[in-house]
């Protein structure tokens, strides 16, 4: 009897976790999928443009020459071009874009980051319920067009626009103030679209901060400004980096803002791409500029992957 | 926004003056092919991808979540993540650069639709990946621990126990990549071909000459669009919250 029972009762002994009980050829049925078609589709295109920003622009459909060719007694030939990457450094126009990229990012994520916390912190320290309201509000911008804000932003700042006209009407500016097509403009947009992606991050680690650590500090005759310097900053340094690495990264590759809202001084290396890409044609160069501009990005990205991962996995 | 959806019912083509309500542009707007087509393309593009984008992004979150130790797990959770913050700019030439060879090789993919779908799983999976991981942490795994308990197999165990609690983050998750899908601008301009416009394609090409009040008509229906999906979206979620507390409750009793 008790024999029967035992038998009848498999999960017992059976490894209780999911995990455990698929093995083989079930578990890679679930990983395989995901992960073969971001091979394929993310992973190695990287490789393609490494090739071909070694190749050379060619008068025909693609438009770059070969890199590897057989010829007819089956020596494969690898036709490597510098010349491409020559070009990125001879020509100076690469290097300032670059340049100006890296700054207009890094002021942009400084801006972000004197309005973020602040938002955070308070949206962190309110009532519950108002604070569903406050995240509403900051993940409603995601939910909305990103090219339609920023043309919505145009209608606010541009010469006729609402900003001019409601300050003319007031009387504190007796003509329109030229913000559109300059590098003003294109701080406001950047600042503007990715404020949420520096609140939330924030929010995530303010609000699992523990307050009692606060108390003590207060309780121990530390001032406010102290116990924030030395409780909060610290340990919501993780969410500031992830926040700060969220409006950094994208910010410098920017293509739209800069485009539709900065004068024609405002050169980022999205738009060099861009240019380079469908106006010039020139496939192989805009390859080149693409490898480089990741080569850029490579520290910023592995710092930013470094503090998500932990952040989600605690 | 308002301030577009209030332009969008301007009598002037002058979109700074104001000449009186009028519902012209909404007019003008049904009998434009080109913003017809291309709005069509992008829809049908954008159901393809979340679908897409969900089964490939659970997936990879069922393997991060639930699997602690495999060959390519770093590899997995790096190719995730690695499209959320690779400039939009980089990963449309490099997928191009894919598509072209690829055609040449094989023949296939033509630039167009498949191109764009390809283009936009990728980066929306990572987006479901994230949405779906966390939760997938929250959830309760105690329930299907008594599944497997009571003879369930592992697969059955996770449809009926762990599916209905991480619902809410499929559906968000969906709706999310829907909207990125639909948004996308960069990534479509490089891997589309020819004949292949969509939305964001073309208000952009609009846009870059100035304002024009046939976008902002344009603009207020998607706004209105996507605002009633989100506030859907909200209402789905909370109420199947809700009937979770009350089962809860009921169960307690």
């Amino acid at each position: 009897m008790t024999q029967e029972i035992l038998e009848h009762m498999p999960a017992r002994i059976a490894p209780r976790s999911i995990g455990a009980r698929l093995k083989g050829r079930g578990k890679w049925l679930i990983i395989l999928p995901p992960l073969l078609f971001l091979m394929v589709f993310f992973l190695i295109p990287f490789g393609f443009a490494l090739m071909i920003s070694f190749a050379d622009t060619a008068v025909r459909v693609p438009p770059f020459t070969d890199i590897l060719s057989v010829s007819p007694d089956w020596h494969i030939h690898i036709t490597l071009n510098l010349g491409n990457f020559k070009y990125l450094f001879a020509d100076e126009v690469y290097g300032l874009s670059y340049f100006y990229s890296l700054k207009t990012a890094f002021f942009s994520t400084l801006i972000c980051l004197a309005l973020g916390y602040p938002m955070a912190y308070g949206i962190a320290r309110s009532s519950k319920s108002t604070q569903t309201i406050l995240l509403l509000i900051i993940i409603l911008p995601f939910w909305t067009s990103f090219l339609l804000r920023v043309y919505a932003l145009e209608g606010i700042i541009r010469d006729t626009g609402l900003l001019n006209t409601a300050l003319l009407w007031l009387g504190v500016i007796d003509h329109p103030l030229q913000i559109m097509r300059t590098t003003f403009a294109v701080y406001i947009g950047i600042v503007y679209s990715y404020l949420p992606f520096m609140v939330l991050p924030l929010f995530a680690t303010l609000e699992k901060l523990d307050h009692s650590l606060l108390e003590a500090a207060g309780d121990l005759g530390s001032p406010p400004w102290r116990a924030f310097l030395e409780i909060t900053l610290p340990l919501s340094m993780p969410g500031i980096i992830a926040g700060s690495m969220l409006v950094f990264i994208p910010a410098i590759g920017e293509f739209v803002i800069p485009t539709l809202l900065g004068g024609p001084n405002n050169l980022m290396i999205g738009r060099v791409l861009w240019d380079e890409f469908f106006g010039n044609r020139d496939w192989p160069v805009a390859s080149a500029v693409a490898i480089a501009f990741l080569v850029l990005l490579v520290g910023p990205m592995a710092l930013y992957q470094h503090y998500s991962t932990k952040q989600l996995e605690s | 926004m308002l301030v577009l959806i209030g332009y969008s019912f301007n009598a002037s083509p002058l979109v700074s003056v104001w000449g009186g309500f009028s519902t012209n542009w909404y007019t003008q707007l049904i009998h434009n092919d080109q913003i017809l087509d291309a709005a069509w393309l992008s829809l049908k593009i954008g159901v393809v991808v979340s679908t897409g984008a969900l089964i490939l992004g659970t997936l990879a979150a069922i393997a991060l979540v639930r699997f602690k130790l495999f060959r390519g797990r770093l590899l997995l959770t790096g190719i995730v993540n690695a499209p959320l913050v690779m400039p939009e700019i980089v990963t449309g030439i490099t997928q191009l650069l894919l598509f072209v060879s690829m055609l040449r090789v094989f023949g296939w993919p033509h630039r167009g639709f498949t191109t764009i779908v390809i283009a936009h799983i990728a980066f929306c999976t990572a987006y479901v990946t994230i949405t779906v991981q966390s939760r997938l942490y929250g959830a309760d795994r105690s329930l299907e621990e008594a599944a497997m308990d009571l003879g369930a197999g592992p697969v059955r165990a996770f449809i009926d126990t762990t599916l209905p609690a991480i619902a809410p983050a499929l559906v968000s998750s969906w709706l999310l990549s829907f909207t990125l899908s639909l948004d996308d601008l960069v990534i479509s301009s490089f891997v589309s071909g020819p004949g292949a416009s969509t939305l964001p394609m073309v208000i952009f090409s609009k846009v870059k000459l100035g304002i024009s009040p046939d976008v902002n008509a344009l603009a207020s229906l998607i706004i209105c669009l996507v605002g009633i999906c989100v506030l859907f979206a909200g209402h789905l979620m909370r109420s199947g919250e809700r009937r979770r507390v009350l089962d809860a409750q009921m169960a307690e009793h």
